[in-house]
């Protein structure tokens, strides 16, 4: 391995420098990628490597050419292939996708975020595209990418049978709060409210099962506005997917759920979900035939939302009080945003609340529009919550402007959630 | 940092916002501290509170009024008073000073360094000097500042009797070394190397006065030489690409190792705060004992802190006392701090400078002097001690040593010096074109 090096600086006469910076970043901070002290117009790969909780391996690369002083800026100068092209400053991750060789379907979710992403970008020589691990790089550094930044407190909370997680950020203040609610995938999924919480937001992840009923999010909403370090009714429900239908049924139906303002990403009001969750997925269950299945056998959901009205009432929103921002990916297979949207808007300009509605519709983007850049997952392995059954679920987009999606979405959605909770 | 949208409103005042940007960062790295959303032209404090690992509480604050935005930016706007003044983008950690109360004497030195420094800063409505702990603060943030970079490797060193510990960057290497030597404080002080990796070399440093563990009479010029013959026979070295780099005592080895080892021969040499009088061509304990012959020089001020410096001057004119740098064959740089009185560095700088002229070696070296800097010239934003507990190796007694210097000045030096340091380092490591490659196939 070392012989092999030498004859590569034998040929080099360098000692390239690779530069990450910063080399610690939360996880919606952009990062600089310098290369210097390579020969002049030197064709060079730059490659991201990282290793999941799962135990998965990672990679992103993209292809250079050196300038005439030797060196490369991964933020000014473009990729001429890889798996990202063109001048991304942030390609190396957001365009990750498994090694070759990897099991199907795998989406990357952090599980500990207690411990960083560990990114291990190197620079090897030449334009690769396979075999980085029987190569030697010319040069490696390891950056870590943080959900958390110091000083947020995380608080387990088991009240009155509501099971999840609170983020408080540093210091000892009273703070907005944003109830976070994930989709149908179920679990304690926490990065986001980390991530909230490193943006001064006290936020709760809420886990929640299909035998939840309307008394529980508003049983967690009220436990998350009563807290001695959230500041009282400035608070926001923020969803995904199925947590969007809940934030959208809550803001509109409960005496108790009275937020500031809501964020709804990758939903719909076509879900109905004011009784209880169960009766929803029986709606589901009985609505199978309506699932469609591409030629690579994977799900397709969107059409059997956009039956389930026939069946059931639509989410009245005309009856919501505070501004709603949808974020939503055009090219959405899970669940059908785009008409969702227009219908609400609709809905919404006949009661007379249509002010309050703000809609970002992102072209190419798919369902799972996460912290920005998150890789792009346009299937993953699933488990359908109806049937228990274990399928392959179509999240629809394409990898560029997904990853556009992921990075101004967040922006605004903080702009957004500022702009509402930070009134006296 | 994503900071939120807000418009000229009259709802200002609430919810101040503070960005410490980046939060994780690199001991030599600076942060960008920004407040939003405080009232226009309102009078806040900004704070920084930091508990050692001894378990002493540090501080340091600015008084800051906000612009017409309610904004304060702390890179640009001016302190108008606290621990330190004027437009400084990292007053807030050069100028920590004990909080009122502590022990005397401290010196902050991170002693494990695979954890992070953690800094809470806060703002405090109005320009307060004191009794922070007792106000609520506007608002809060906790920073982070490391000496490793993540991927950097800690190695323990226990060979050959030889007492030290590598720092390896991250990847396959190699990576040229550097033996890093502190002066007579003694120990194993592993912050500089583990910096040092974090910037691409692969660093050691050595521990050389160890009175429990090592006998000054058993550290002579071949343990120097084994400790660098570790460095470099190290596989993830470039034995070709090696530098020695000393602090004080240290200065005084590295300047007798580079005229006279037949064994390390660097490309280059760093030696800060150092003198190249009672040369280091015997066992240490020969050398204390030539050392404890001028004692008398020694004297304390009314302070009763002990001034070191005399005891080398005036430089003698008996080449026997002094090392013969005119046999230096590599790039040489000395950075000295005009206030140092712990060591006559710059009058040494000067004779040195001169034997050199002599000996027609002058163009390998190159002298910093900081004018009102202090001895202890450490990595950049640490703060300035004026004089600190200390333990004197020639007479084994604890006194209260007077390094010298000024604060504000003393951070320009540390700042700058470090920056200069590296670039000498690359330049003869990195990017020397001298380099024989050797094609091992």
């Amino acid at each position: 391995m070392y012989s092999l090096y030498r004859s590569v600086s034998t040929q080099m006469r360098t000692c390239p420098l690779l530069s990450v910076q910063p080399v610690r970043g939360l996880l919606d901070e952009k990062f600089q990628i310098v290369v210097t002290n390579l020969p002049p117009n030197q064709k060079v790969t730059l490659h991201s490597l990282h290793q999941s909780d799962d135990k998965d391996f990672w990679e992103a690369f993209g292809h250079y050419v050196s300038d005439e002083h030797g060196s490369v800026a991964g933020f000014k100068d473009e990729s001429l292939g890889g798996t990202y092209e063109g001048t991304e400053p942030m390609g190396l991750l957001w365009s990750m996708r498994p090694i070759p060789g990897s099991r199907h379907g795998l989406r990357l979710r952090k599980r500990d975020i207690f411990r960083p992403m560990e990114v291990c970008i190197s620079v090897y020589c030449e334009h690769l595209s396979q075999g980085f691990s029987q190569q030697t790089p010319l040069a490696t550094s390891v950056t870590e990418r943080w959900y958390i930044a110091p000083g947020v407190k995380r608080i387990n909370i088991m009240e009155k049978e509501i099971q999840g997680t609170l983020f408080l950020p540093p210091g000892s203040g009273t703070y907005p709060g944003v109830l976070d609610l994930w989709g149908g995938g179920g679990g304690l999924v926490e990065y986001r409210s980390a991530l909230l919480a490193s943006h001064g937001f006290a936020s709760m992840a809420l886990e929640y099962t299909q035998d939840t009923d309307a008394s529980y999010f508003e049983k967690a909403y009220q436990i998350l506005n009563n807290h001695p370090m959230v500041k009282k009714d400035h608070l926001a429900v923020l969803g995904l997917s199925l947590g969007s239908a809940i934030t959208l049924s809550m803001t509109s139906y409960s005496k108790v759920i009275k937020p500031q303002c809501c964020v709804c990403i990758s939903g719909s009001h076509l879900m109905p979900v004011d009784k209880s969750l169960s009766d929803l997925f029986e709606l589901m269950k009985n609505n199978a035939d309506k699932l469609c299945v591409n030629e690579n056998n994977q799900v397709i959901l969107r059409n059997l939302i956009l039956s389930l009205p026939s069946q059931s009432a639509k989410i009245d929103v005309g009856r919501i009080k505070c501004p709603l921002l949808l974020v939503n990916g055009d090219d959405d297979q899970a669940v059908p945003v785009v008409e969702s949207a227009e219908d609400m808007a609709k809905m919404m300009k006949k009661a007379g609340n249509r002010h309050l509605l703000e809609i970002l519709m992102y072209p190419g983007a798919g369902h799972l529009i996460e912290p920005p850049y998150s890789p792009h997952f346009r299937a993953t392995n699933y488990k359908l919550q109806w049937t228990n059954e274990r399928i392959v679920m179509l999240w629809g987009g394409q990898t560029k402007p997904h990853a556009y999606a992921q990075e101004d979405a967040w922006k605004k959605i903080l702009a957004f959630l500022w702009q509402h909770l930070s009134a006296p | 940092m994503l900071a939120p949208i807000r418009t000229v409103s009259t709802e200002r005042g609430t919810c101040p916002l503070l960005t410490v940007q980046p939060n994780r960062a690199q001991v030599d790295e600076k942060f960008q501290i920004v407040i939003m959303n405080l009232l226009p032209n309102q009078k806040v404090t900004l704070h920084s509170l930091h508990q050692s690992e001894d378990k002493d509480f540090w501080e340091a604050f600015g008084h800051y009024i906000s612009d017409e935005n309610g904004t304060v930016t702390v890179a640009k706007d001016e302190s108008l008073g606290g621990t330190y003044e004027g437009t400084e983008q990292m007053g807030l950690l050069w100028s920590m000073r004990p909080v009122p109360g502590s022990r005397p004497g401290l010196r902050l030195r991170k002693m494990n360094i695979l954890t992070p420094i953690v800094i809470h800063i806060s703002v405090y409505n109005g320009h307060l000097s004191q009794d922070f702990s007792q106000q609520t603060p506007l608002a809060s943030s906790v920073t982070e500042r490391w000496y490793v970079a993540p991927g950097v490797q800690r190695v323990n060193i226990r060979e050959n009797g030889v007492r030290g510990t590598l720092f390896l960057p991250p990847g396959p290497g190699p990576y040229p070394g550097v033996l890093d030597l502190w002066g007579g404080g003694g120990g194993l002080v592993e912050y500089r190397s583990g910096l040092l990796a974090s910037h691409g070399f692969a660093s050691m440093a050595l521990e050389y006065l160890a009175p429990e563990e090592l006998r000054t009479a058993d550290v002579d010029v071949s343990y120097f030489e084994k400790a660098y013959q570790i460095l470099q026979n190290h596989p993830k070295v470039h034995r070709d690409r090696m530098a020695m780099l000393g602090l004080s005592f240290g200065s005084a080895v590295t300047l007798s190792m580079a005229a006279y080892s037949k064994v390390i021969k660097p490309q280059c040499c760093v030696c800060i705060s150092g003198s190249h009088v009672f040369p280091v061509d015997k066992s240490l304990f020969e050398v204390f004992e030539e050392m404890k012959k001028y004692m008398g020089r020694i004297y304390m001020n009314k302070e009763n802190q002990v001034i070191h410096r005399d005891i080398i001057l005036p430089i003698p004119s008996d080449p026997a006392l002094k090392v013969d740098v005119g046999r230096i064959k590599c790039p040489l740089l000395l950075v000295n701090a005009g206030d140092d009185q712990n060591w006559a560095s710059v009058e040494s700088a000067e004779d040195m400078e001169m034997m050199m002229e002599k000996a027609g070696n002058r163009h390998l070296l190159t002298v910093l002097t900081y004018p009102d800097a202090g001895h202890l010239i450490e990595p950049p934003y640490s703060p300035h001690f004026r004089a600190s507990n200390f333990i004197l190796q020639e007479i084994k007694e604890k006194i209260v040593m007077l390094w010298g210097g000024q604060t504000k000045p003393h951070a320009y030096a540390q700042e700058d010096s470090w920056e200069k340091i590296l670039t000498f380092l690359r330049q003869h490591l990195y990017f020397s074109s001298n380099f024989a490659v050797k094609a091992k196939l």
